[in-house]
């Protein structure tokens, strides 16, 4: 597709020769919001590592803004500044504050003036309701601040898509609200993204679109309100009806 | 704690009366715990044992950078530097497996037969050689396994924000493993500070050496006795600080 963002052709991955993903295709467009469903160990976080090159794919390709970056032996530094990501947990540096953390990244990598930098961070520390604690370190803030400061440490490096790989799974039940809503406002500023999330509300809430994932294909991908209500494939259905009681 | 008290003081009681009364205490008192002789030969012992200070001081600096050298060498992923991995590899095993002495023979004569000018057959610099040699090999093992023990992710979500390997390995792995190996690294510090004598061997006069010049001198075995409680002085509160740092470490983790 033209003018896709991000775009996967025929990507497969195996582990030790057991298939995590087959054959994948998928088309992002700038600005869009997709949601991955399904369930654990079907092949959500390994397509998302496969993405930003975390993990090499085994065959297929895929390409950022029209070119190919799974080709092998190419620089991967300056393709992951490109896409942010942040994982379930243990993404803190524990040896760092958490405006460390976030300037870490950027001080080695972009070539910014370190005032404007630090004020860059600041502003989006204050964004985020974070800014009395950015020079606490990680076992002083709660799982649900820790992912907060782990997305702002991502921000920064200017990503042009973010990925998100089950950021709240790891979170107790009554810190989850405060890093949704960190994704929301993401949202409305036009962030492309893409999440794994056992977050069905949010993902029908927000999403643009929704692809169930199951044993390392996409079952099925639709808007939400489709997905959700009218799901066309049986195996969805039976999911579906196991996550929404 | 009264009966850990008691009975601490009938051990020491016991031996205080029993040991006296070995046909042989009269003559092994005379040899080794004779005051007069220790008095005599105590600041000089005192002496000698700076230039076991000296040779553990400028030791340390050098064991640690090699040390670090061969664990990153150990540790490097890339494919094209594997060699590096394999002679790390290789060098550890062959220093951990060789006794230390056998080393400080090895290095302390063998170099210095090469026939070097002075002052380049000094002793001092073959044994701190030597000492360096082995002792890198055990902080790189200790070192490895710190660098390991750091998380997978940690190195997972540094590199995604677009850090380089060197980069992550320098603020994000090592910062976290060193500190995680600290304890161990206090214990190796100890056995070197007591290996330093085994330089006695090939040369240097520090403190084992020097109290074997007053044995002969004064066919009297105090000044080893000396030495022994020279040493002490210094292990004990090393090893018990060491002790200090693996208990809080634990307590920190669990």
């Amino acid at each position: 597709m033209p003018g896709a963002k991000l775009s996967l052709r025929g990507v497969t991955k195996s582990f030790g020769g057991q298939a995590v993903l087959k054959n994948i295709d998928l088309e992002v467009t700038e600005g869009e919001m997709i949601c991955l469903i399904g369930a654990s160990g079907s092949g959500k976080s390994t397509l998302l590592r496969c993405i930003n090159q975390l993990e090499p794919v085994d065959e297929g390709t895929v390409w950022l803004d029209g070119v190919d970056i799974s080709e092998p032996g190419l620089d991967l530094g300056p393709i992951r500044r490109r896409i942010g990501i942040v994982f379930q947990s243990f993404n803190l540096f524990p040896h760092m504050t958490a405006m460390d953390n976030v300037l870490l990244a950027p001080r080695r990598v972009l070539n910014e003036d370190p005032q404007s930098l630090r004020l860059r961070a600041e502003e989006k520390f204050a964004r985020f309701g974070l800014l009395s604690h950015k020079d606490k370190y990680p076992d002083q803030l709660s799982g649900g601040q820790q992912q907060r400061v782990a997305v702002i440490r991502a921000l920064t490096m200017r990503p042009e898509i973010m990925l998100f790989d089950e950021i709240t799974s790891a979170l107790d039940p009554e810190l989850v609200g405060e890093v949704l809503d960190v994704l929301r406002q993401l949202r409305t500023e036009g962030m492309t993204m893409i999440l794994a999330t056992h977050e069905m509300g949010f993902a029908r809430e927000l999403a643009d679109r929704v692809c169930f994932i199951d044993g390392g294909m996409i079952v099925e991908q639709g808007p939400p309100n489709q997905l959700f209500s009218k799901p066309k494939v049986a195996r969805t259905q039976e999911f579906l009806k196991s996550v929404l009681r | 704690m009264l009966i850990a008290g008691g009975s601490t003081a009938l051990v020491v009681l016991a031996i205080v009366m029993l040991v006296p009364l070995a046909p042989g205490w009269e003559g092994v008192k005379a040899s080794f715990f004779s005051g007069e002789v220790f008095a005599k030969t105590f600041p000089k012992l005192l002496k000698a044992f700076l230039w076991d200070m000296a040779i553990f001081a400028w030791s340390v600096p050098l064991i640690f950078s090699l040390g670090l050298a061969i664990a990153l060498a150990r540790a490097v992923r890339s494919p094209a530097l594997f060699p590096l991995r394999i002679f790390g590899a290789a060098y550890v095993d062959i220093f951990r497996g060789v006794p230390v002495v056998l080393v400080i023979y090895l290095v302390g004569f063998g170099i210095p037969g090469l026939g070097l000018p002075r002052p380049w057959n000094s002793p001092y610099i073959w044994g701190t050689v030597a000492l360096v040699l082995t002792y890198s090999a055990y902080i790189a093992e200790v070192l490895r396994g710190g660098i390991e023990s750091i998380h997978a992710s940690q190195r997972a979500a540094s590199i995604c924000l677009g850090m380089s390997e060197r980069d992550t390995m320098r603020y994000v792995i090592l910062p976290q493993a060193i500190r995680r190996v600290i304890p161990a690294n206090m214990n190796m510090l100890v056995a070197l500070q007591k290996d330093v004598a085994l330089l006695s061997f090939i040369g240097p006069v520090e403190i084992l050496r020097q109290a074997g010049i007053f044995k002969s001198l004064l066919a009297n075995f105090t000044p080893y006795v000396a030495a022994a409680l020279i040493f002490l002085c210094v292990t004990v509160p090393a090893t018990r600080y060491a002790d200090y740092l693996m208990n809080r470490d634990r307590n920190a983790r669990s």
